[in-house]
């Protein structure tokens, strides 16, 4: 089905080298495995997780080099947010393990979702005060808040209600709330599916910068296609609760919005996501 | 001068003034008919007297000092027993809403007293306590405990499960939790609930004294209607009302003031 393309089995802790990139590309802009990155490697074995009797993760095997950028799609119900989920520590896995490189510090892994969750009576500098956890009471707790709104260009807002703040910018102060604490591991789960195609892109261009910036491992469930080959370094496909697919996309960064590579590269990966269910597309 | 200058100043400053006269505009307009009505005979005094009349003898009751000490008895007996009603409600309604022990062991025997009436219970408690202070306290605070109960309750259950994850998810202990997510988040319910009792605490304060008691604005118009002074009646009538409005502009501006946040309360 991707003879075009060339994959690693996820479990695989392939170098550099060992891997031929067909989608002819420049290994210049490769971040994986960057000895730079503050970021935090994430080994994961024989992961389960069941609901009653249902067997939504069926053995999750990955490793996610420090400060690589993966993207994980999948068709609804495939299990993608459960695996972020498990990641965060939001819920305890049925079986398997999840081990970070180093040991994690409070603070280390931030989650953003769909909803931004920000407290209403709660001002913008408050909310992203927030994210800085047991520190939060700290005196420079309100520098660092600072910080973090600049960072997502919205430090002009501190003083602001959330009520005021449109979508994208309220998913800003999120952002803003996840990085205060400087994290190693940013989760998001799906943090763009609420936002019109214009904010998207814009919050497109602002994950990808912080994340230059910052250097944490990125780890972004998303429906869009699109979104995923154009941010990741990495694309991971779950079908069944089993990782059905593992690219790794080496193209330079910015990427080229629309540009023949990215599209080619997405239109596998949908096909690959269709596949079993034409009928269904056909009616 | 620059355009957000010349528009913001009237908007902040001459807006406010105008909108506060115009709720008065018709309570005002209802006593000039009635002056009117009394004025050309079309109503007998015997059967409502003229606002004039009702003012002048408002005035000799407050020579006489009786109307200040009516009104700060029935004023005091509101707030104690709503203080005492609603601080108990409203830590049932914490305690219920956060413990789910709590909630099984209570939640049915609260919903069964709940249901009856507790004007009903009048002649138990004047059977308990006479006519003294406690028997009215008692009363207010039976009748304000429900609706602040039963809407604290409310507000915890519904404050947004995600909002709490988030807490939990950055490290926020179970006071902190409480603190900053889970009490503002039931705040605009707890309100709801305050003005609620506010019109019970009335109404039960204006029965019970008009029942049994020996002081305060209901015993006042009692002792006025044996007397047929049908203008001290209606007095204190229209100071209940009064009143009524004066409690309910303080739990209005209490909202004001603690849900700023809340996009009704913020200014367009």
């Amino acid at each position: 089905m991707l003879e075009a393309l060339h994959y690693i089995l996820a479990d695989s802790r392939a170098t550099e080298d060992d891997r031929v990139d067909t989608v002819s590309a420049p290994t210049a802009a490769r971040r994986t495995g960057d000895a730079a990155t503050r970021g935090l490697s994430l080994t994961i074995r024989g992961l389960r997780k069941s609901f009653g009797d249902n067997d939504v993760l069926r053995g999750i095997d990955l490793h996610i080099p420090a400060g690589q950028f993966v993207t994980i799609v999948g068709k609804s119900g495939c299990g993608k947010s459960t695996l972020l989920r498990l990641i965060a520590g939001l819920d305890a896995p049925t079986g398997g393990s999840i081990a970070f490189g180093e040991q994690r510090q409070q603070g280390d892994v931030r989650v953003m979702f769909q909803e931004p969750r920000l407290l209403p009576w709660a001002r913008v500098l408050s909310n992203v005060e927030v994210g800085l956890g047991a520190t939060r009471n700290s005196p420079d707790a309100r520098n660092r808040a600072d910080a973090a709104l600049i960072e997502v260009g919205l430090d002009d807002k501190r003083s602001q209600w959330p009520a005021v703040l449109s979508g994208g910018q309220k998913q800003r102060v999120a952002l803003a709330r996840a990085l205060v604490s400087q994290p190693r591991v940013l989760a998001f789960d799906e943090p763009l599916g609420a936002l019109d195609a214009l904010t998207r892109i814009a919050m497109q261009r602002l994950l990808e910068q912080v994340w230059t910036d910052q250097g944490f491992t990125a780890i972004l469930v998303t429906h869009d296609v699109a979104e995923a080959v154009a941010l990741a370094d990495r694309v991971l496909v779950i079908e069944d609760g089993r990782i059905s697919n593992d690219i790794l996309v080496d193209l330079p960064r910015p990427r080229q919005r629309g540009s023949a590579q990215l599209a080619a590269l997405e239109g596998e990966i949908l096909r690959d996501l269709l596949k079993g269910s034409e009928g269904a597309f056909e009616l | 001068m620059s355009l957000v200058e010349t528009l913001a100043r009237p908007r902040a400053w001459r807006l406010p003034r105008p909108d506060g006269l115009i709720q008065w505009i018709v309570p005002l307009l209802i006593i000039l008919v009635w002056q009117a009505a009394c004025m050309f005979g079309l109503v007998s005094a015997r059967v409502l007297p003229a606002p004039t009349d009702v003012v002048v003898a408002g005035w000799k009751l407050l020579q006489s000092g009786d109307l200040a000490k009516n009104i700060w008895v029935s004023f005091w007996r509101a707030s104690v027993g709503f203080a005492i009603g609603g601080a108990i409600g409203f830590a049932f309604g914490l305690a219920n809403g956060l413990s789910s022990l709590s909630s099984k062991l209570s939640d049915t025997t609260l919903q069964m007293v709940r249901n009856v009436p507790h004007l009903a219970l009048i002649p138990l408690v004047i059977l308990w306590f006479g006519i003294d202070e406690q028997a009215k306290l008692f009363l207010v605070a039976l009748g304000v405990f429900f609706p602040i109960y039963l809407n604290t309750l409310h507000g915890i259950r519904t404050v947004d499960p995600q909002l709490i994850e988030m807490g939990r998810i950055y490290g926020m202990s179970n006071l902190e939790l409480f603190r900053r997510v889970i009490f503002p988040g039931a705040l605009p319910s707890v309100f709801v609930g305050v003005r609620f009792a506010l019109g019970i605490m009335w109404l039960t304060l204006i029965v019970a004294e008009t029942i049994a008691a020996s002081s305060g604005l209901g015993y006042m118009a009692m002792q006025a209607r044996e007397f047929m002074l049908i203008d001290v009646v209606v007095l204190s009538i229209l100071i209940y009302a009064l009143l009524g409005k004066a409690a309910d502009s303080a739990s209005r501006l209490l909202e004001r003031l603690t849900l700023s946040w809340h996009p009704a309360f913020q200014k367009s």
